[in-house]
C-alpha cells in the first residue's frame, strides 16, 4: 500500500476543473431525483445510488475516450454519466421506457452505451472484471492505445476472478485498470468483517502496482488514474487502484422497508463522511482558488437543474416498450 | 473430399476460419499444444497474439470471451471438458447469454465456446457430463452438437461466423469414426436438421454421438424385423429445427429420442414435449426417451456401458413404440 503526493491539481486547467465539478453535480442531482422518485413510487425497480462516490467515476472517466472501455457495477449511474452517457436515455431506461438507452430491457443495474465504450453496469458483483480483461486483450491486439477500466466494489474483492484477472493481466501486460471503490460496506456488512487485509495489496504478488487513494479527493483519483493509464498505454500492464470512499445512501433505496428498523451503521459515521463530501470539497477548493465564484456555481446548478428536469420529463412521457422487442434482442441476425 | 476424423475436421475448420478472418482469436487451457488435436498447429500458424494458453481460470476466460467479443473480436474459447463450464458459468449464463438482450441489442457477441462432452471414456463423473440441456435453457446461447466429421467442420465454421454466443460440443474420445469431409469452404447452417436415413414406421431423433448407435439400431431393426426406421440428426439444439422433426413424425407416427444427457430436463424431454404439443395428432404411440438415468457417470467401464444408451436399448425402445396398442 502506498500513497501518492497529489500534484494533479496543478496539471488540470480551470475549464476542465469546472467541467469535472459540473459532471459530479450532474450525477448527484440526477441521483437525488431518482431517490425522490423511488420514494414517490414512480420507478418500477430499485436503485443503488452512487451519492458520495462521484469523484471516482468522474476523475477516472474524464481521462478516457469513447474508444476506451469501462465496465461498472450495480451502482452504475455515476460511471454511465461520467463517461458521457446521455442522462435522458439513462433515466428513461430506469423508467423502463422504449427510449431508454437499453430500450427498457436492462434498467438501473444494466445501463450501457456501447457507442461510448460503456459496456454497462452489471448486476453480478465482480463480473465486469473478466469482461474488461477481455476488452483489454482486444485493445492490446488492436494496438491503438485503448484501455479497459473496470469499476468494482470492495465486495468484489471477495470474488476469485479478481485474482485470475491480476494473474492474466500481469502475464500478458494487458492495458487494464482495476478501480476498486471501497465504500466500506458489502451490502449490509462492514467491509472489515468480510475482507481481510488491504485490497490494493492483492496486486502485489502478481507484480502489479496497487495503490490506496482517497476516493473523495478528485485530484488523488485523477493522479492515480493518469499513472495507471500511462502504464497501460505503454504496455506495462495493469494497475489496481483502491479508492476509499463512503456510500452516503443505503445499499439500495428500498432498504429501510425491509431492514424494519435494523441498522448496520451509525448516524455518527454518516455525519462524519458528510464532512468529506467529494463535491463540497472540490467546490470549496475551486472557490478558494478563485477558479469559480458563487454566481458561476449557481449558474451551473441552474443548468443542471434544467437538464435533470428535462431528463425526467422525457422519461415520464416516453412510450413503453413493446413485446416484440423481447425476442428481437435475444439473438443478432435472422433465426431459422 | 477427404476421409477424416471429427477432431481433424475441427482442426481444419479452425485453421480455415483463422486464416479467413484476422479478427478470429482463440484461447483456452493447453490450446497451444492442442491436447485433443483440435487446436494443433494453430499457435505455430497464427502466432502467440491470436492463439493463447490461459491459466486454469475458467471463471475469467468465459468472461474474457465476452469482453473481447464486445470489443470487436470473433472469439473461440476452448474449455476443454464440458464439465468445466460449471466453473465458468457466471459469464456464460449471466453475461454471454444476456448482455445483448439487456443492452437492447447494442452488442453482437460472436463467441464460440468449444468443449468436449459426454461419457464412454471411463474418466468418471467430473469429466463425462453432457450439459447441453442447461445451456439450452439459458435462452441466448446457440447449442451445436455435430455427429459426423463433415458436420463438425460445417457447423463449426458456421458457429464461428455466427454473431451470437454458440456452444460447440464435440463428443470426446468418440470422434474416432471417419467420414468424408468436403475440402475448403463448407458451411452447415445452424437450425437445419438432417434426415440421416429415410423410413416410414418410426422416427429416431439422435443427438451427437448417439447417431451412430441409432443408425445401427435402425439397420438391425430393418434386418431382423423388416421395420423402416427414419433417423433424424438435429445438428443444433438451439436453434432447433422443429419442422423437420415434426414432418418425420407426421409420416411415421412414432418417435424415440436418443440423448446422452441425464433424463430429467434433457434435450430428449424437450423434443418429446415439442412433438407432443405440435404433433399430437400424428402420434400413434407415446414418445420414448433413451437417455442416461439420473445418476452421475460411473467410473467402472462395466457400469458406464450399462448407464449409456446403446444400440440394444434404442432398438428395444423402437420395438416398444411399434407394439403400442397392438397387444
Amino acid at each position: 500500500m502506498s500513497r501518492m503526493p497529489v500534484e494533479a491539481r496543478a496539471q488540470i486547467d480551470d475549464a476542465r476543473l469546472i467541467a469535472l465539478l459540473e459532471r459530479m453535480l450532474l450525477i448527484r442531482r440526477v441521483e437525488e431525483r431518482l431517490g425522490e422518485e423511488f420514494k414517490a413510487g414512480s420507478l418500477p425497480g430499485g436503485v443503488h445510488l452512487y451519492i458520495g462516490e462521484e469523484a471516482i467515476a468522474v476523475g477516472v472517466c474524464a481521462q478516457l475516450a469513447d474508444t476506451d472501455w469501462i465496465a461498472s457495477t450495480h451502482r452504475g449511474h455515476g460511471h454511465f454519466l461520467a463517461k458521457g452517457g446521455d442522462p435522458k436515455a439513462m433515466v428513461a431506461e430506469i423508467y423502463g421506457r422504449k427510449t431508454g438507452i437499453c430500450r427498457g430491457m436492462g434498467g438501473s443495474m444494466h445501463v450501457a452505451d456501447v457507442s461510448k465504450g460503456i459496456l454497462g453496469a452489471n448486476g453480478i458483483v465482480g463480473a465486469g472484471i473478466s469482461l474488461m480483461t477481455g476488452a483489454a486483450l482486444a485493445a492490446q491486439l488492436d494496438g491503438q492505445g485503448a484501455v479497459a477500466v473496470c469499476f468494482f466494489g470492495d465486495g468484489a474483492a471477495g470474488q476469485g476472478v479478481l485474482m485470475e484477472a491480476l494473474n492474466v493481466g500481469a502475464l500478458w501486460k494487458l492495458p487494464l485498470v482495476l478501480v476498486c471503490e471501497n465504500n466500506g460496506y458489502s451490502e449490509y456488512t462492514r467491509g472489515d468483517a468480510v475482507t481481510a487485509g488491504v485490497i490494493a495489496d492483492r496486486a502485489k504478488p502478481y507484480g502489479v502496482p496497487g495503490v490506496v487513494i482517497d476516493g473523495n479527493d478528485i485530484f488523488e483519483v485523477w493522479q492515480a488514474t493518469a499513472a495507471a493509464l500511462g502504464r497501460a498505454r505503454r504496455g506495462q500492464g495493469p494497475t489496481l487502484i483502491e479508492a476509499r470512499t463512503y456510500r452516503m445512501r443505503g445499499h439500495i433505496e428500498a432498504e429501510a422497508a425491509f431492514l424494519q428498523g435494523g441498522t448496520y451503521r451509525s448516524q455518527e459515521e454518516i455525519e462524519h463522511w458528510k464532512q468529506h463530501d467529494p463535491i463540497d470539497r472540490l467546490a470549496r477548493g475551486l472557490q478558494a482558488d478563485r477558479v469559480i465564484d458563487s454566481d458561476a456555481l449557481a449558474r451551473i446548478e441552474q443548468r443542471i437543474g434544467a437538464q435533470v428536469q428535462g431528463a425526467f420529463e422525457f422519461a415520464e412521457q416516453s412510450e413503453l416498450p413493446d413485446i416484440a422487442q423481447v425476442s428481437e434482442y435475444m439473438f443478432s441476425g435472422q433465426r431459422p | 473430399m477427404a476421409r477424416q476424423r471429427i477432431i481433424q475436421a475441427v482442426n481444419d475448420a479452425l485453421i480455415e476460419e483463422m486464416a479467413r478472418d484476422p479478427k478470429v482469436i482463440l484461447f483456452g487451457e493447453d490450446v497451444e499444444i492442442g491436447l485433443f488435436g483440435d487446436t494443433r498447429s494453430l499457435h505455430a500458424k497464427f502466432g502467440p497474439a491470436r492463439v493463447r494458453n490461459t491459466p486454469i481460470s475458467e471463471n475469467l476466460l468465459t468472461g474474457m470471451a465476452v469482453g473481447a467479443a464486445a470489443a470487436g473480436y470473433r472469439v473461440i474459447a476452448h474449455l476443454m471438458f464440458a464439465n468445466f463450464i460449471y466453473t465458468g458459468f457466471d459469464s456464460i449464463a449471466n453475461q454471454a447469454a444476456k448482455l445483448r438482450f439487456m443492452t437492447g441489442g447494442q452488442l453482437r457477441l460472436p463467441i464460440t465456446y468449444i468443449a468436449v462432452y459426454g461419457g464412454g471414456k471411463s474418466i468418471a463423473a467430473q469429466h463425462s457430463d453432457t450439459p447441453y440441456p442447461l445451456l439450452m435453457n439459458l435462452g441466448g446461447i446457440n447449442v451445436v452438437v455435430p455427429s459426423s466429421p463433415a458436420d463438425a467442420k460445417g457447423l463449426l465454421k458456421a458457429s464461428i461466423r455466427n454473431d451470437n454466443p454458440t456452444f460447440f460440443l464435440q463428443a470426446g474420445g468418440r470422434g474416432g469414426e471417419q467420414g468424408e469431409v468436403p475440402e475448403g469452404e463448407y458451411l452447415t447452417p445452424l437450425g437445419q436438421a438432417e434426415v440421416k436415413r429415410g423410413g416410414t414406421d418410426a422416427t429416431i431423433v439422435a443427438i451427437g454421438a448417439m447417431l451412430r448407435p441409432a443408425l445401427r439400431a435402425a439397420e438391425s431393426l430393418q434386418k431382423e424385423s423388416g421395420l423402416s426406421v427414419e433417423v433424424v440428426d438435429p445438428r443444433s439444439l438451439v436453434p432447433l429445427d422443429e419442422a423437420t422433426i415434426l414432418a418425420s413424425v407426421a409420416k411415421t407416427g412414432r418417435l424415440v429420442v436418443v440423448d446422452e444427457a441425464r433424463d430429467r430436463c434433457s434435450a430428449a424431454s424437450h423434443i418429446a414435449a415439442v412433438v407432443c404439443d405440435k404433433g399430437f395428432a400424428s402420434l400413434r404411440a407415446p414418445v420414448k426417451r433413451v437417455t442416461v438415468a439420473d445418476v452421475a457417470m460411473p467410473y467402472a467401464p462395466s457400469l458406464e456401458k450399462l448407464v449409456f444408451p446403446d444400440t440394444q436399448r434404442i432398438a428395444a425402445a423402437v420395438t416398444e413404440v411399434m407394439q403400442y396398442g397392438r397387444s
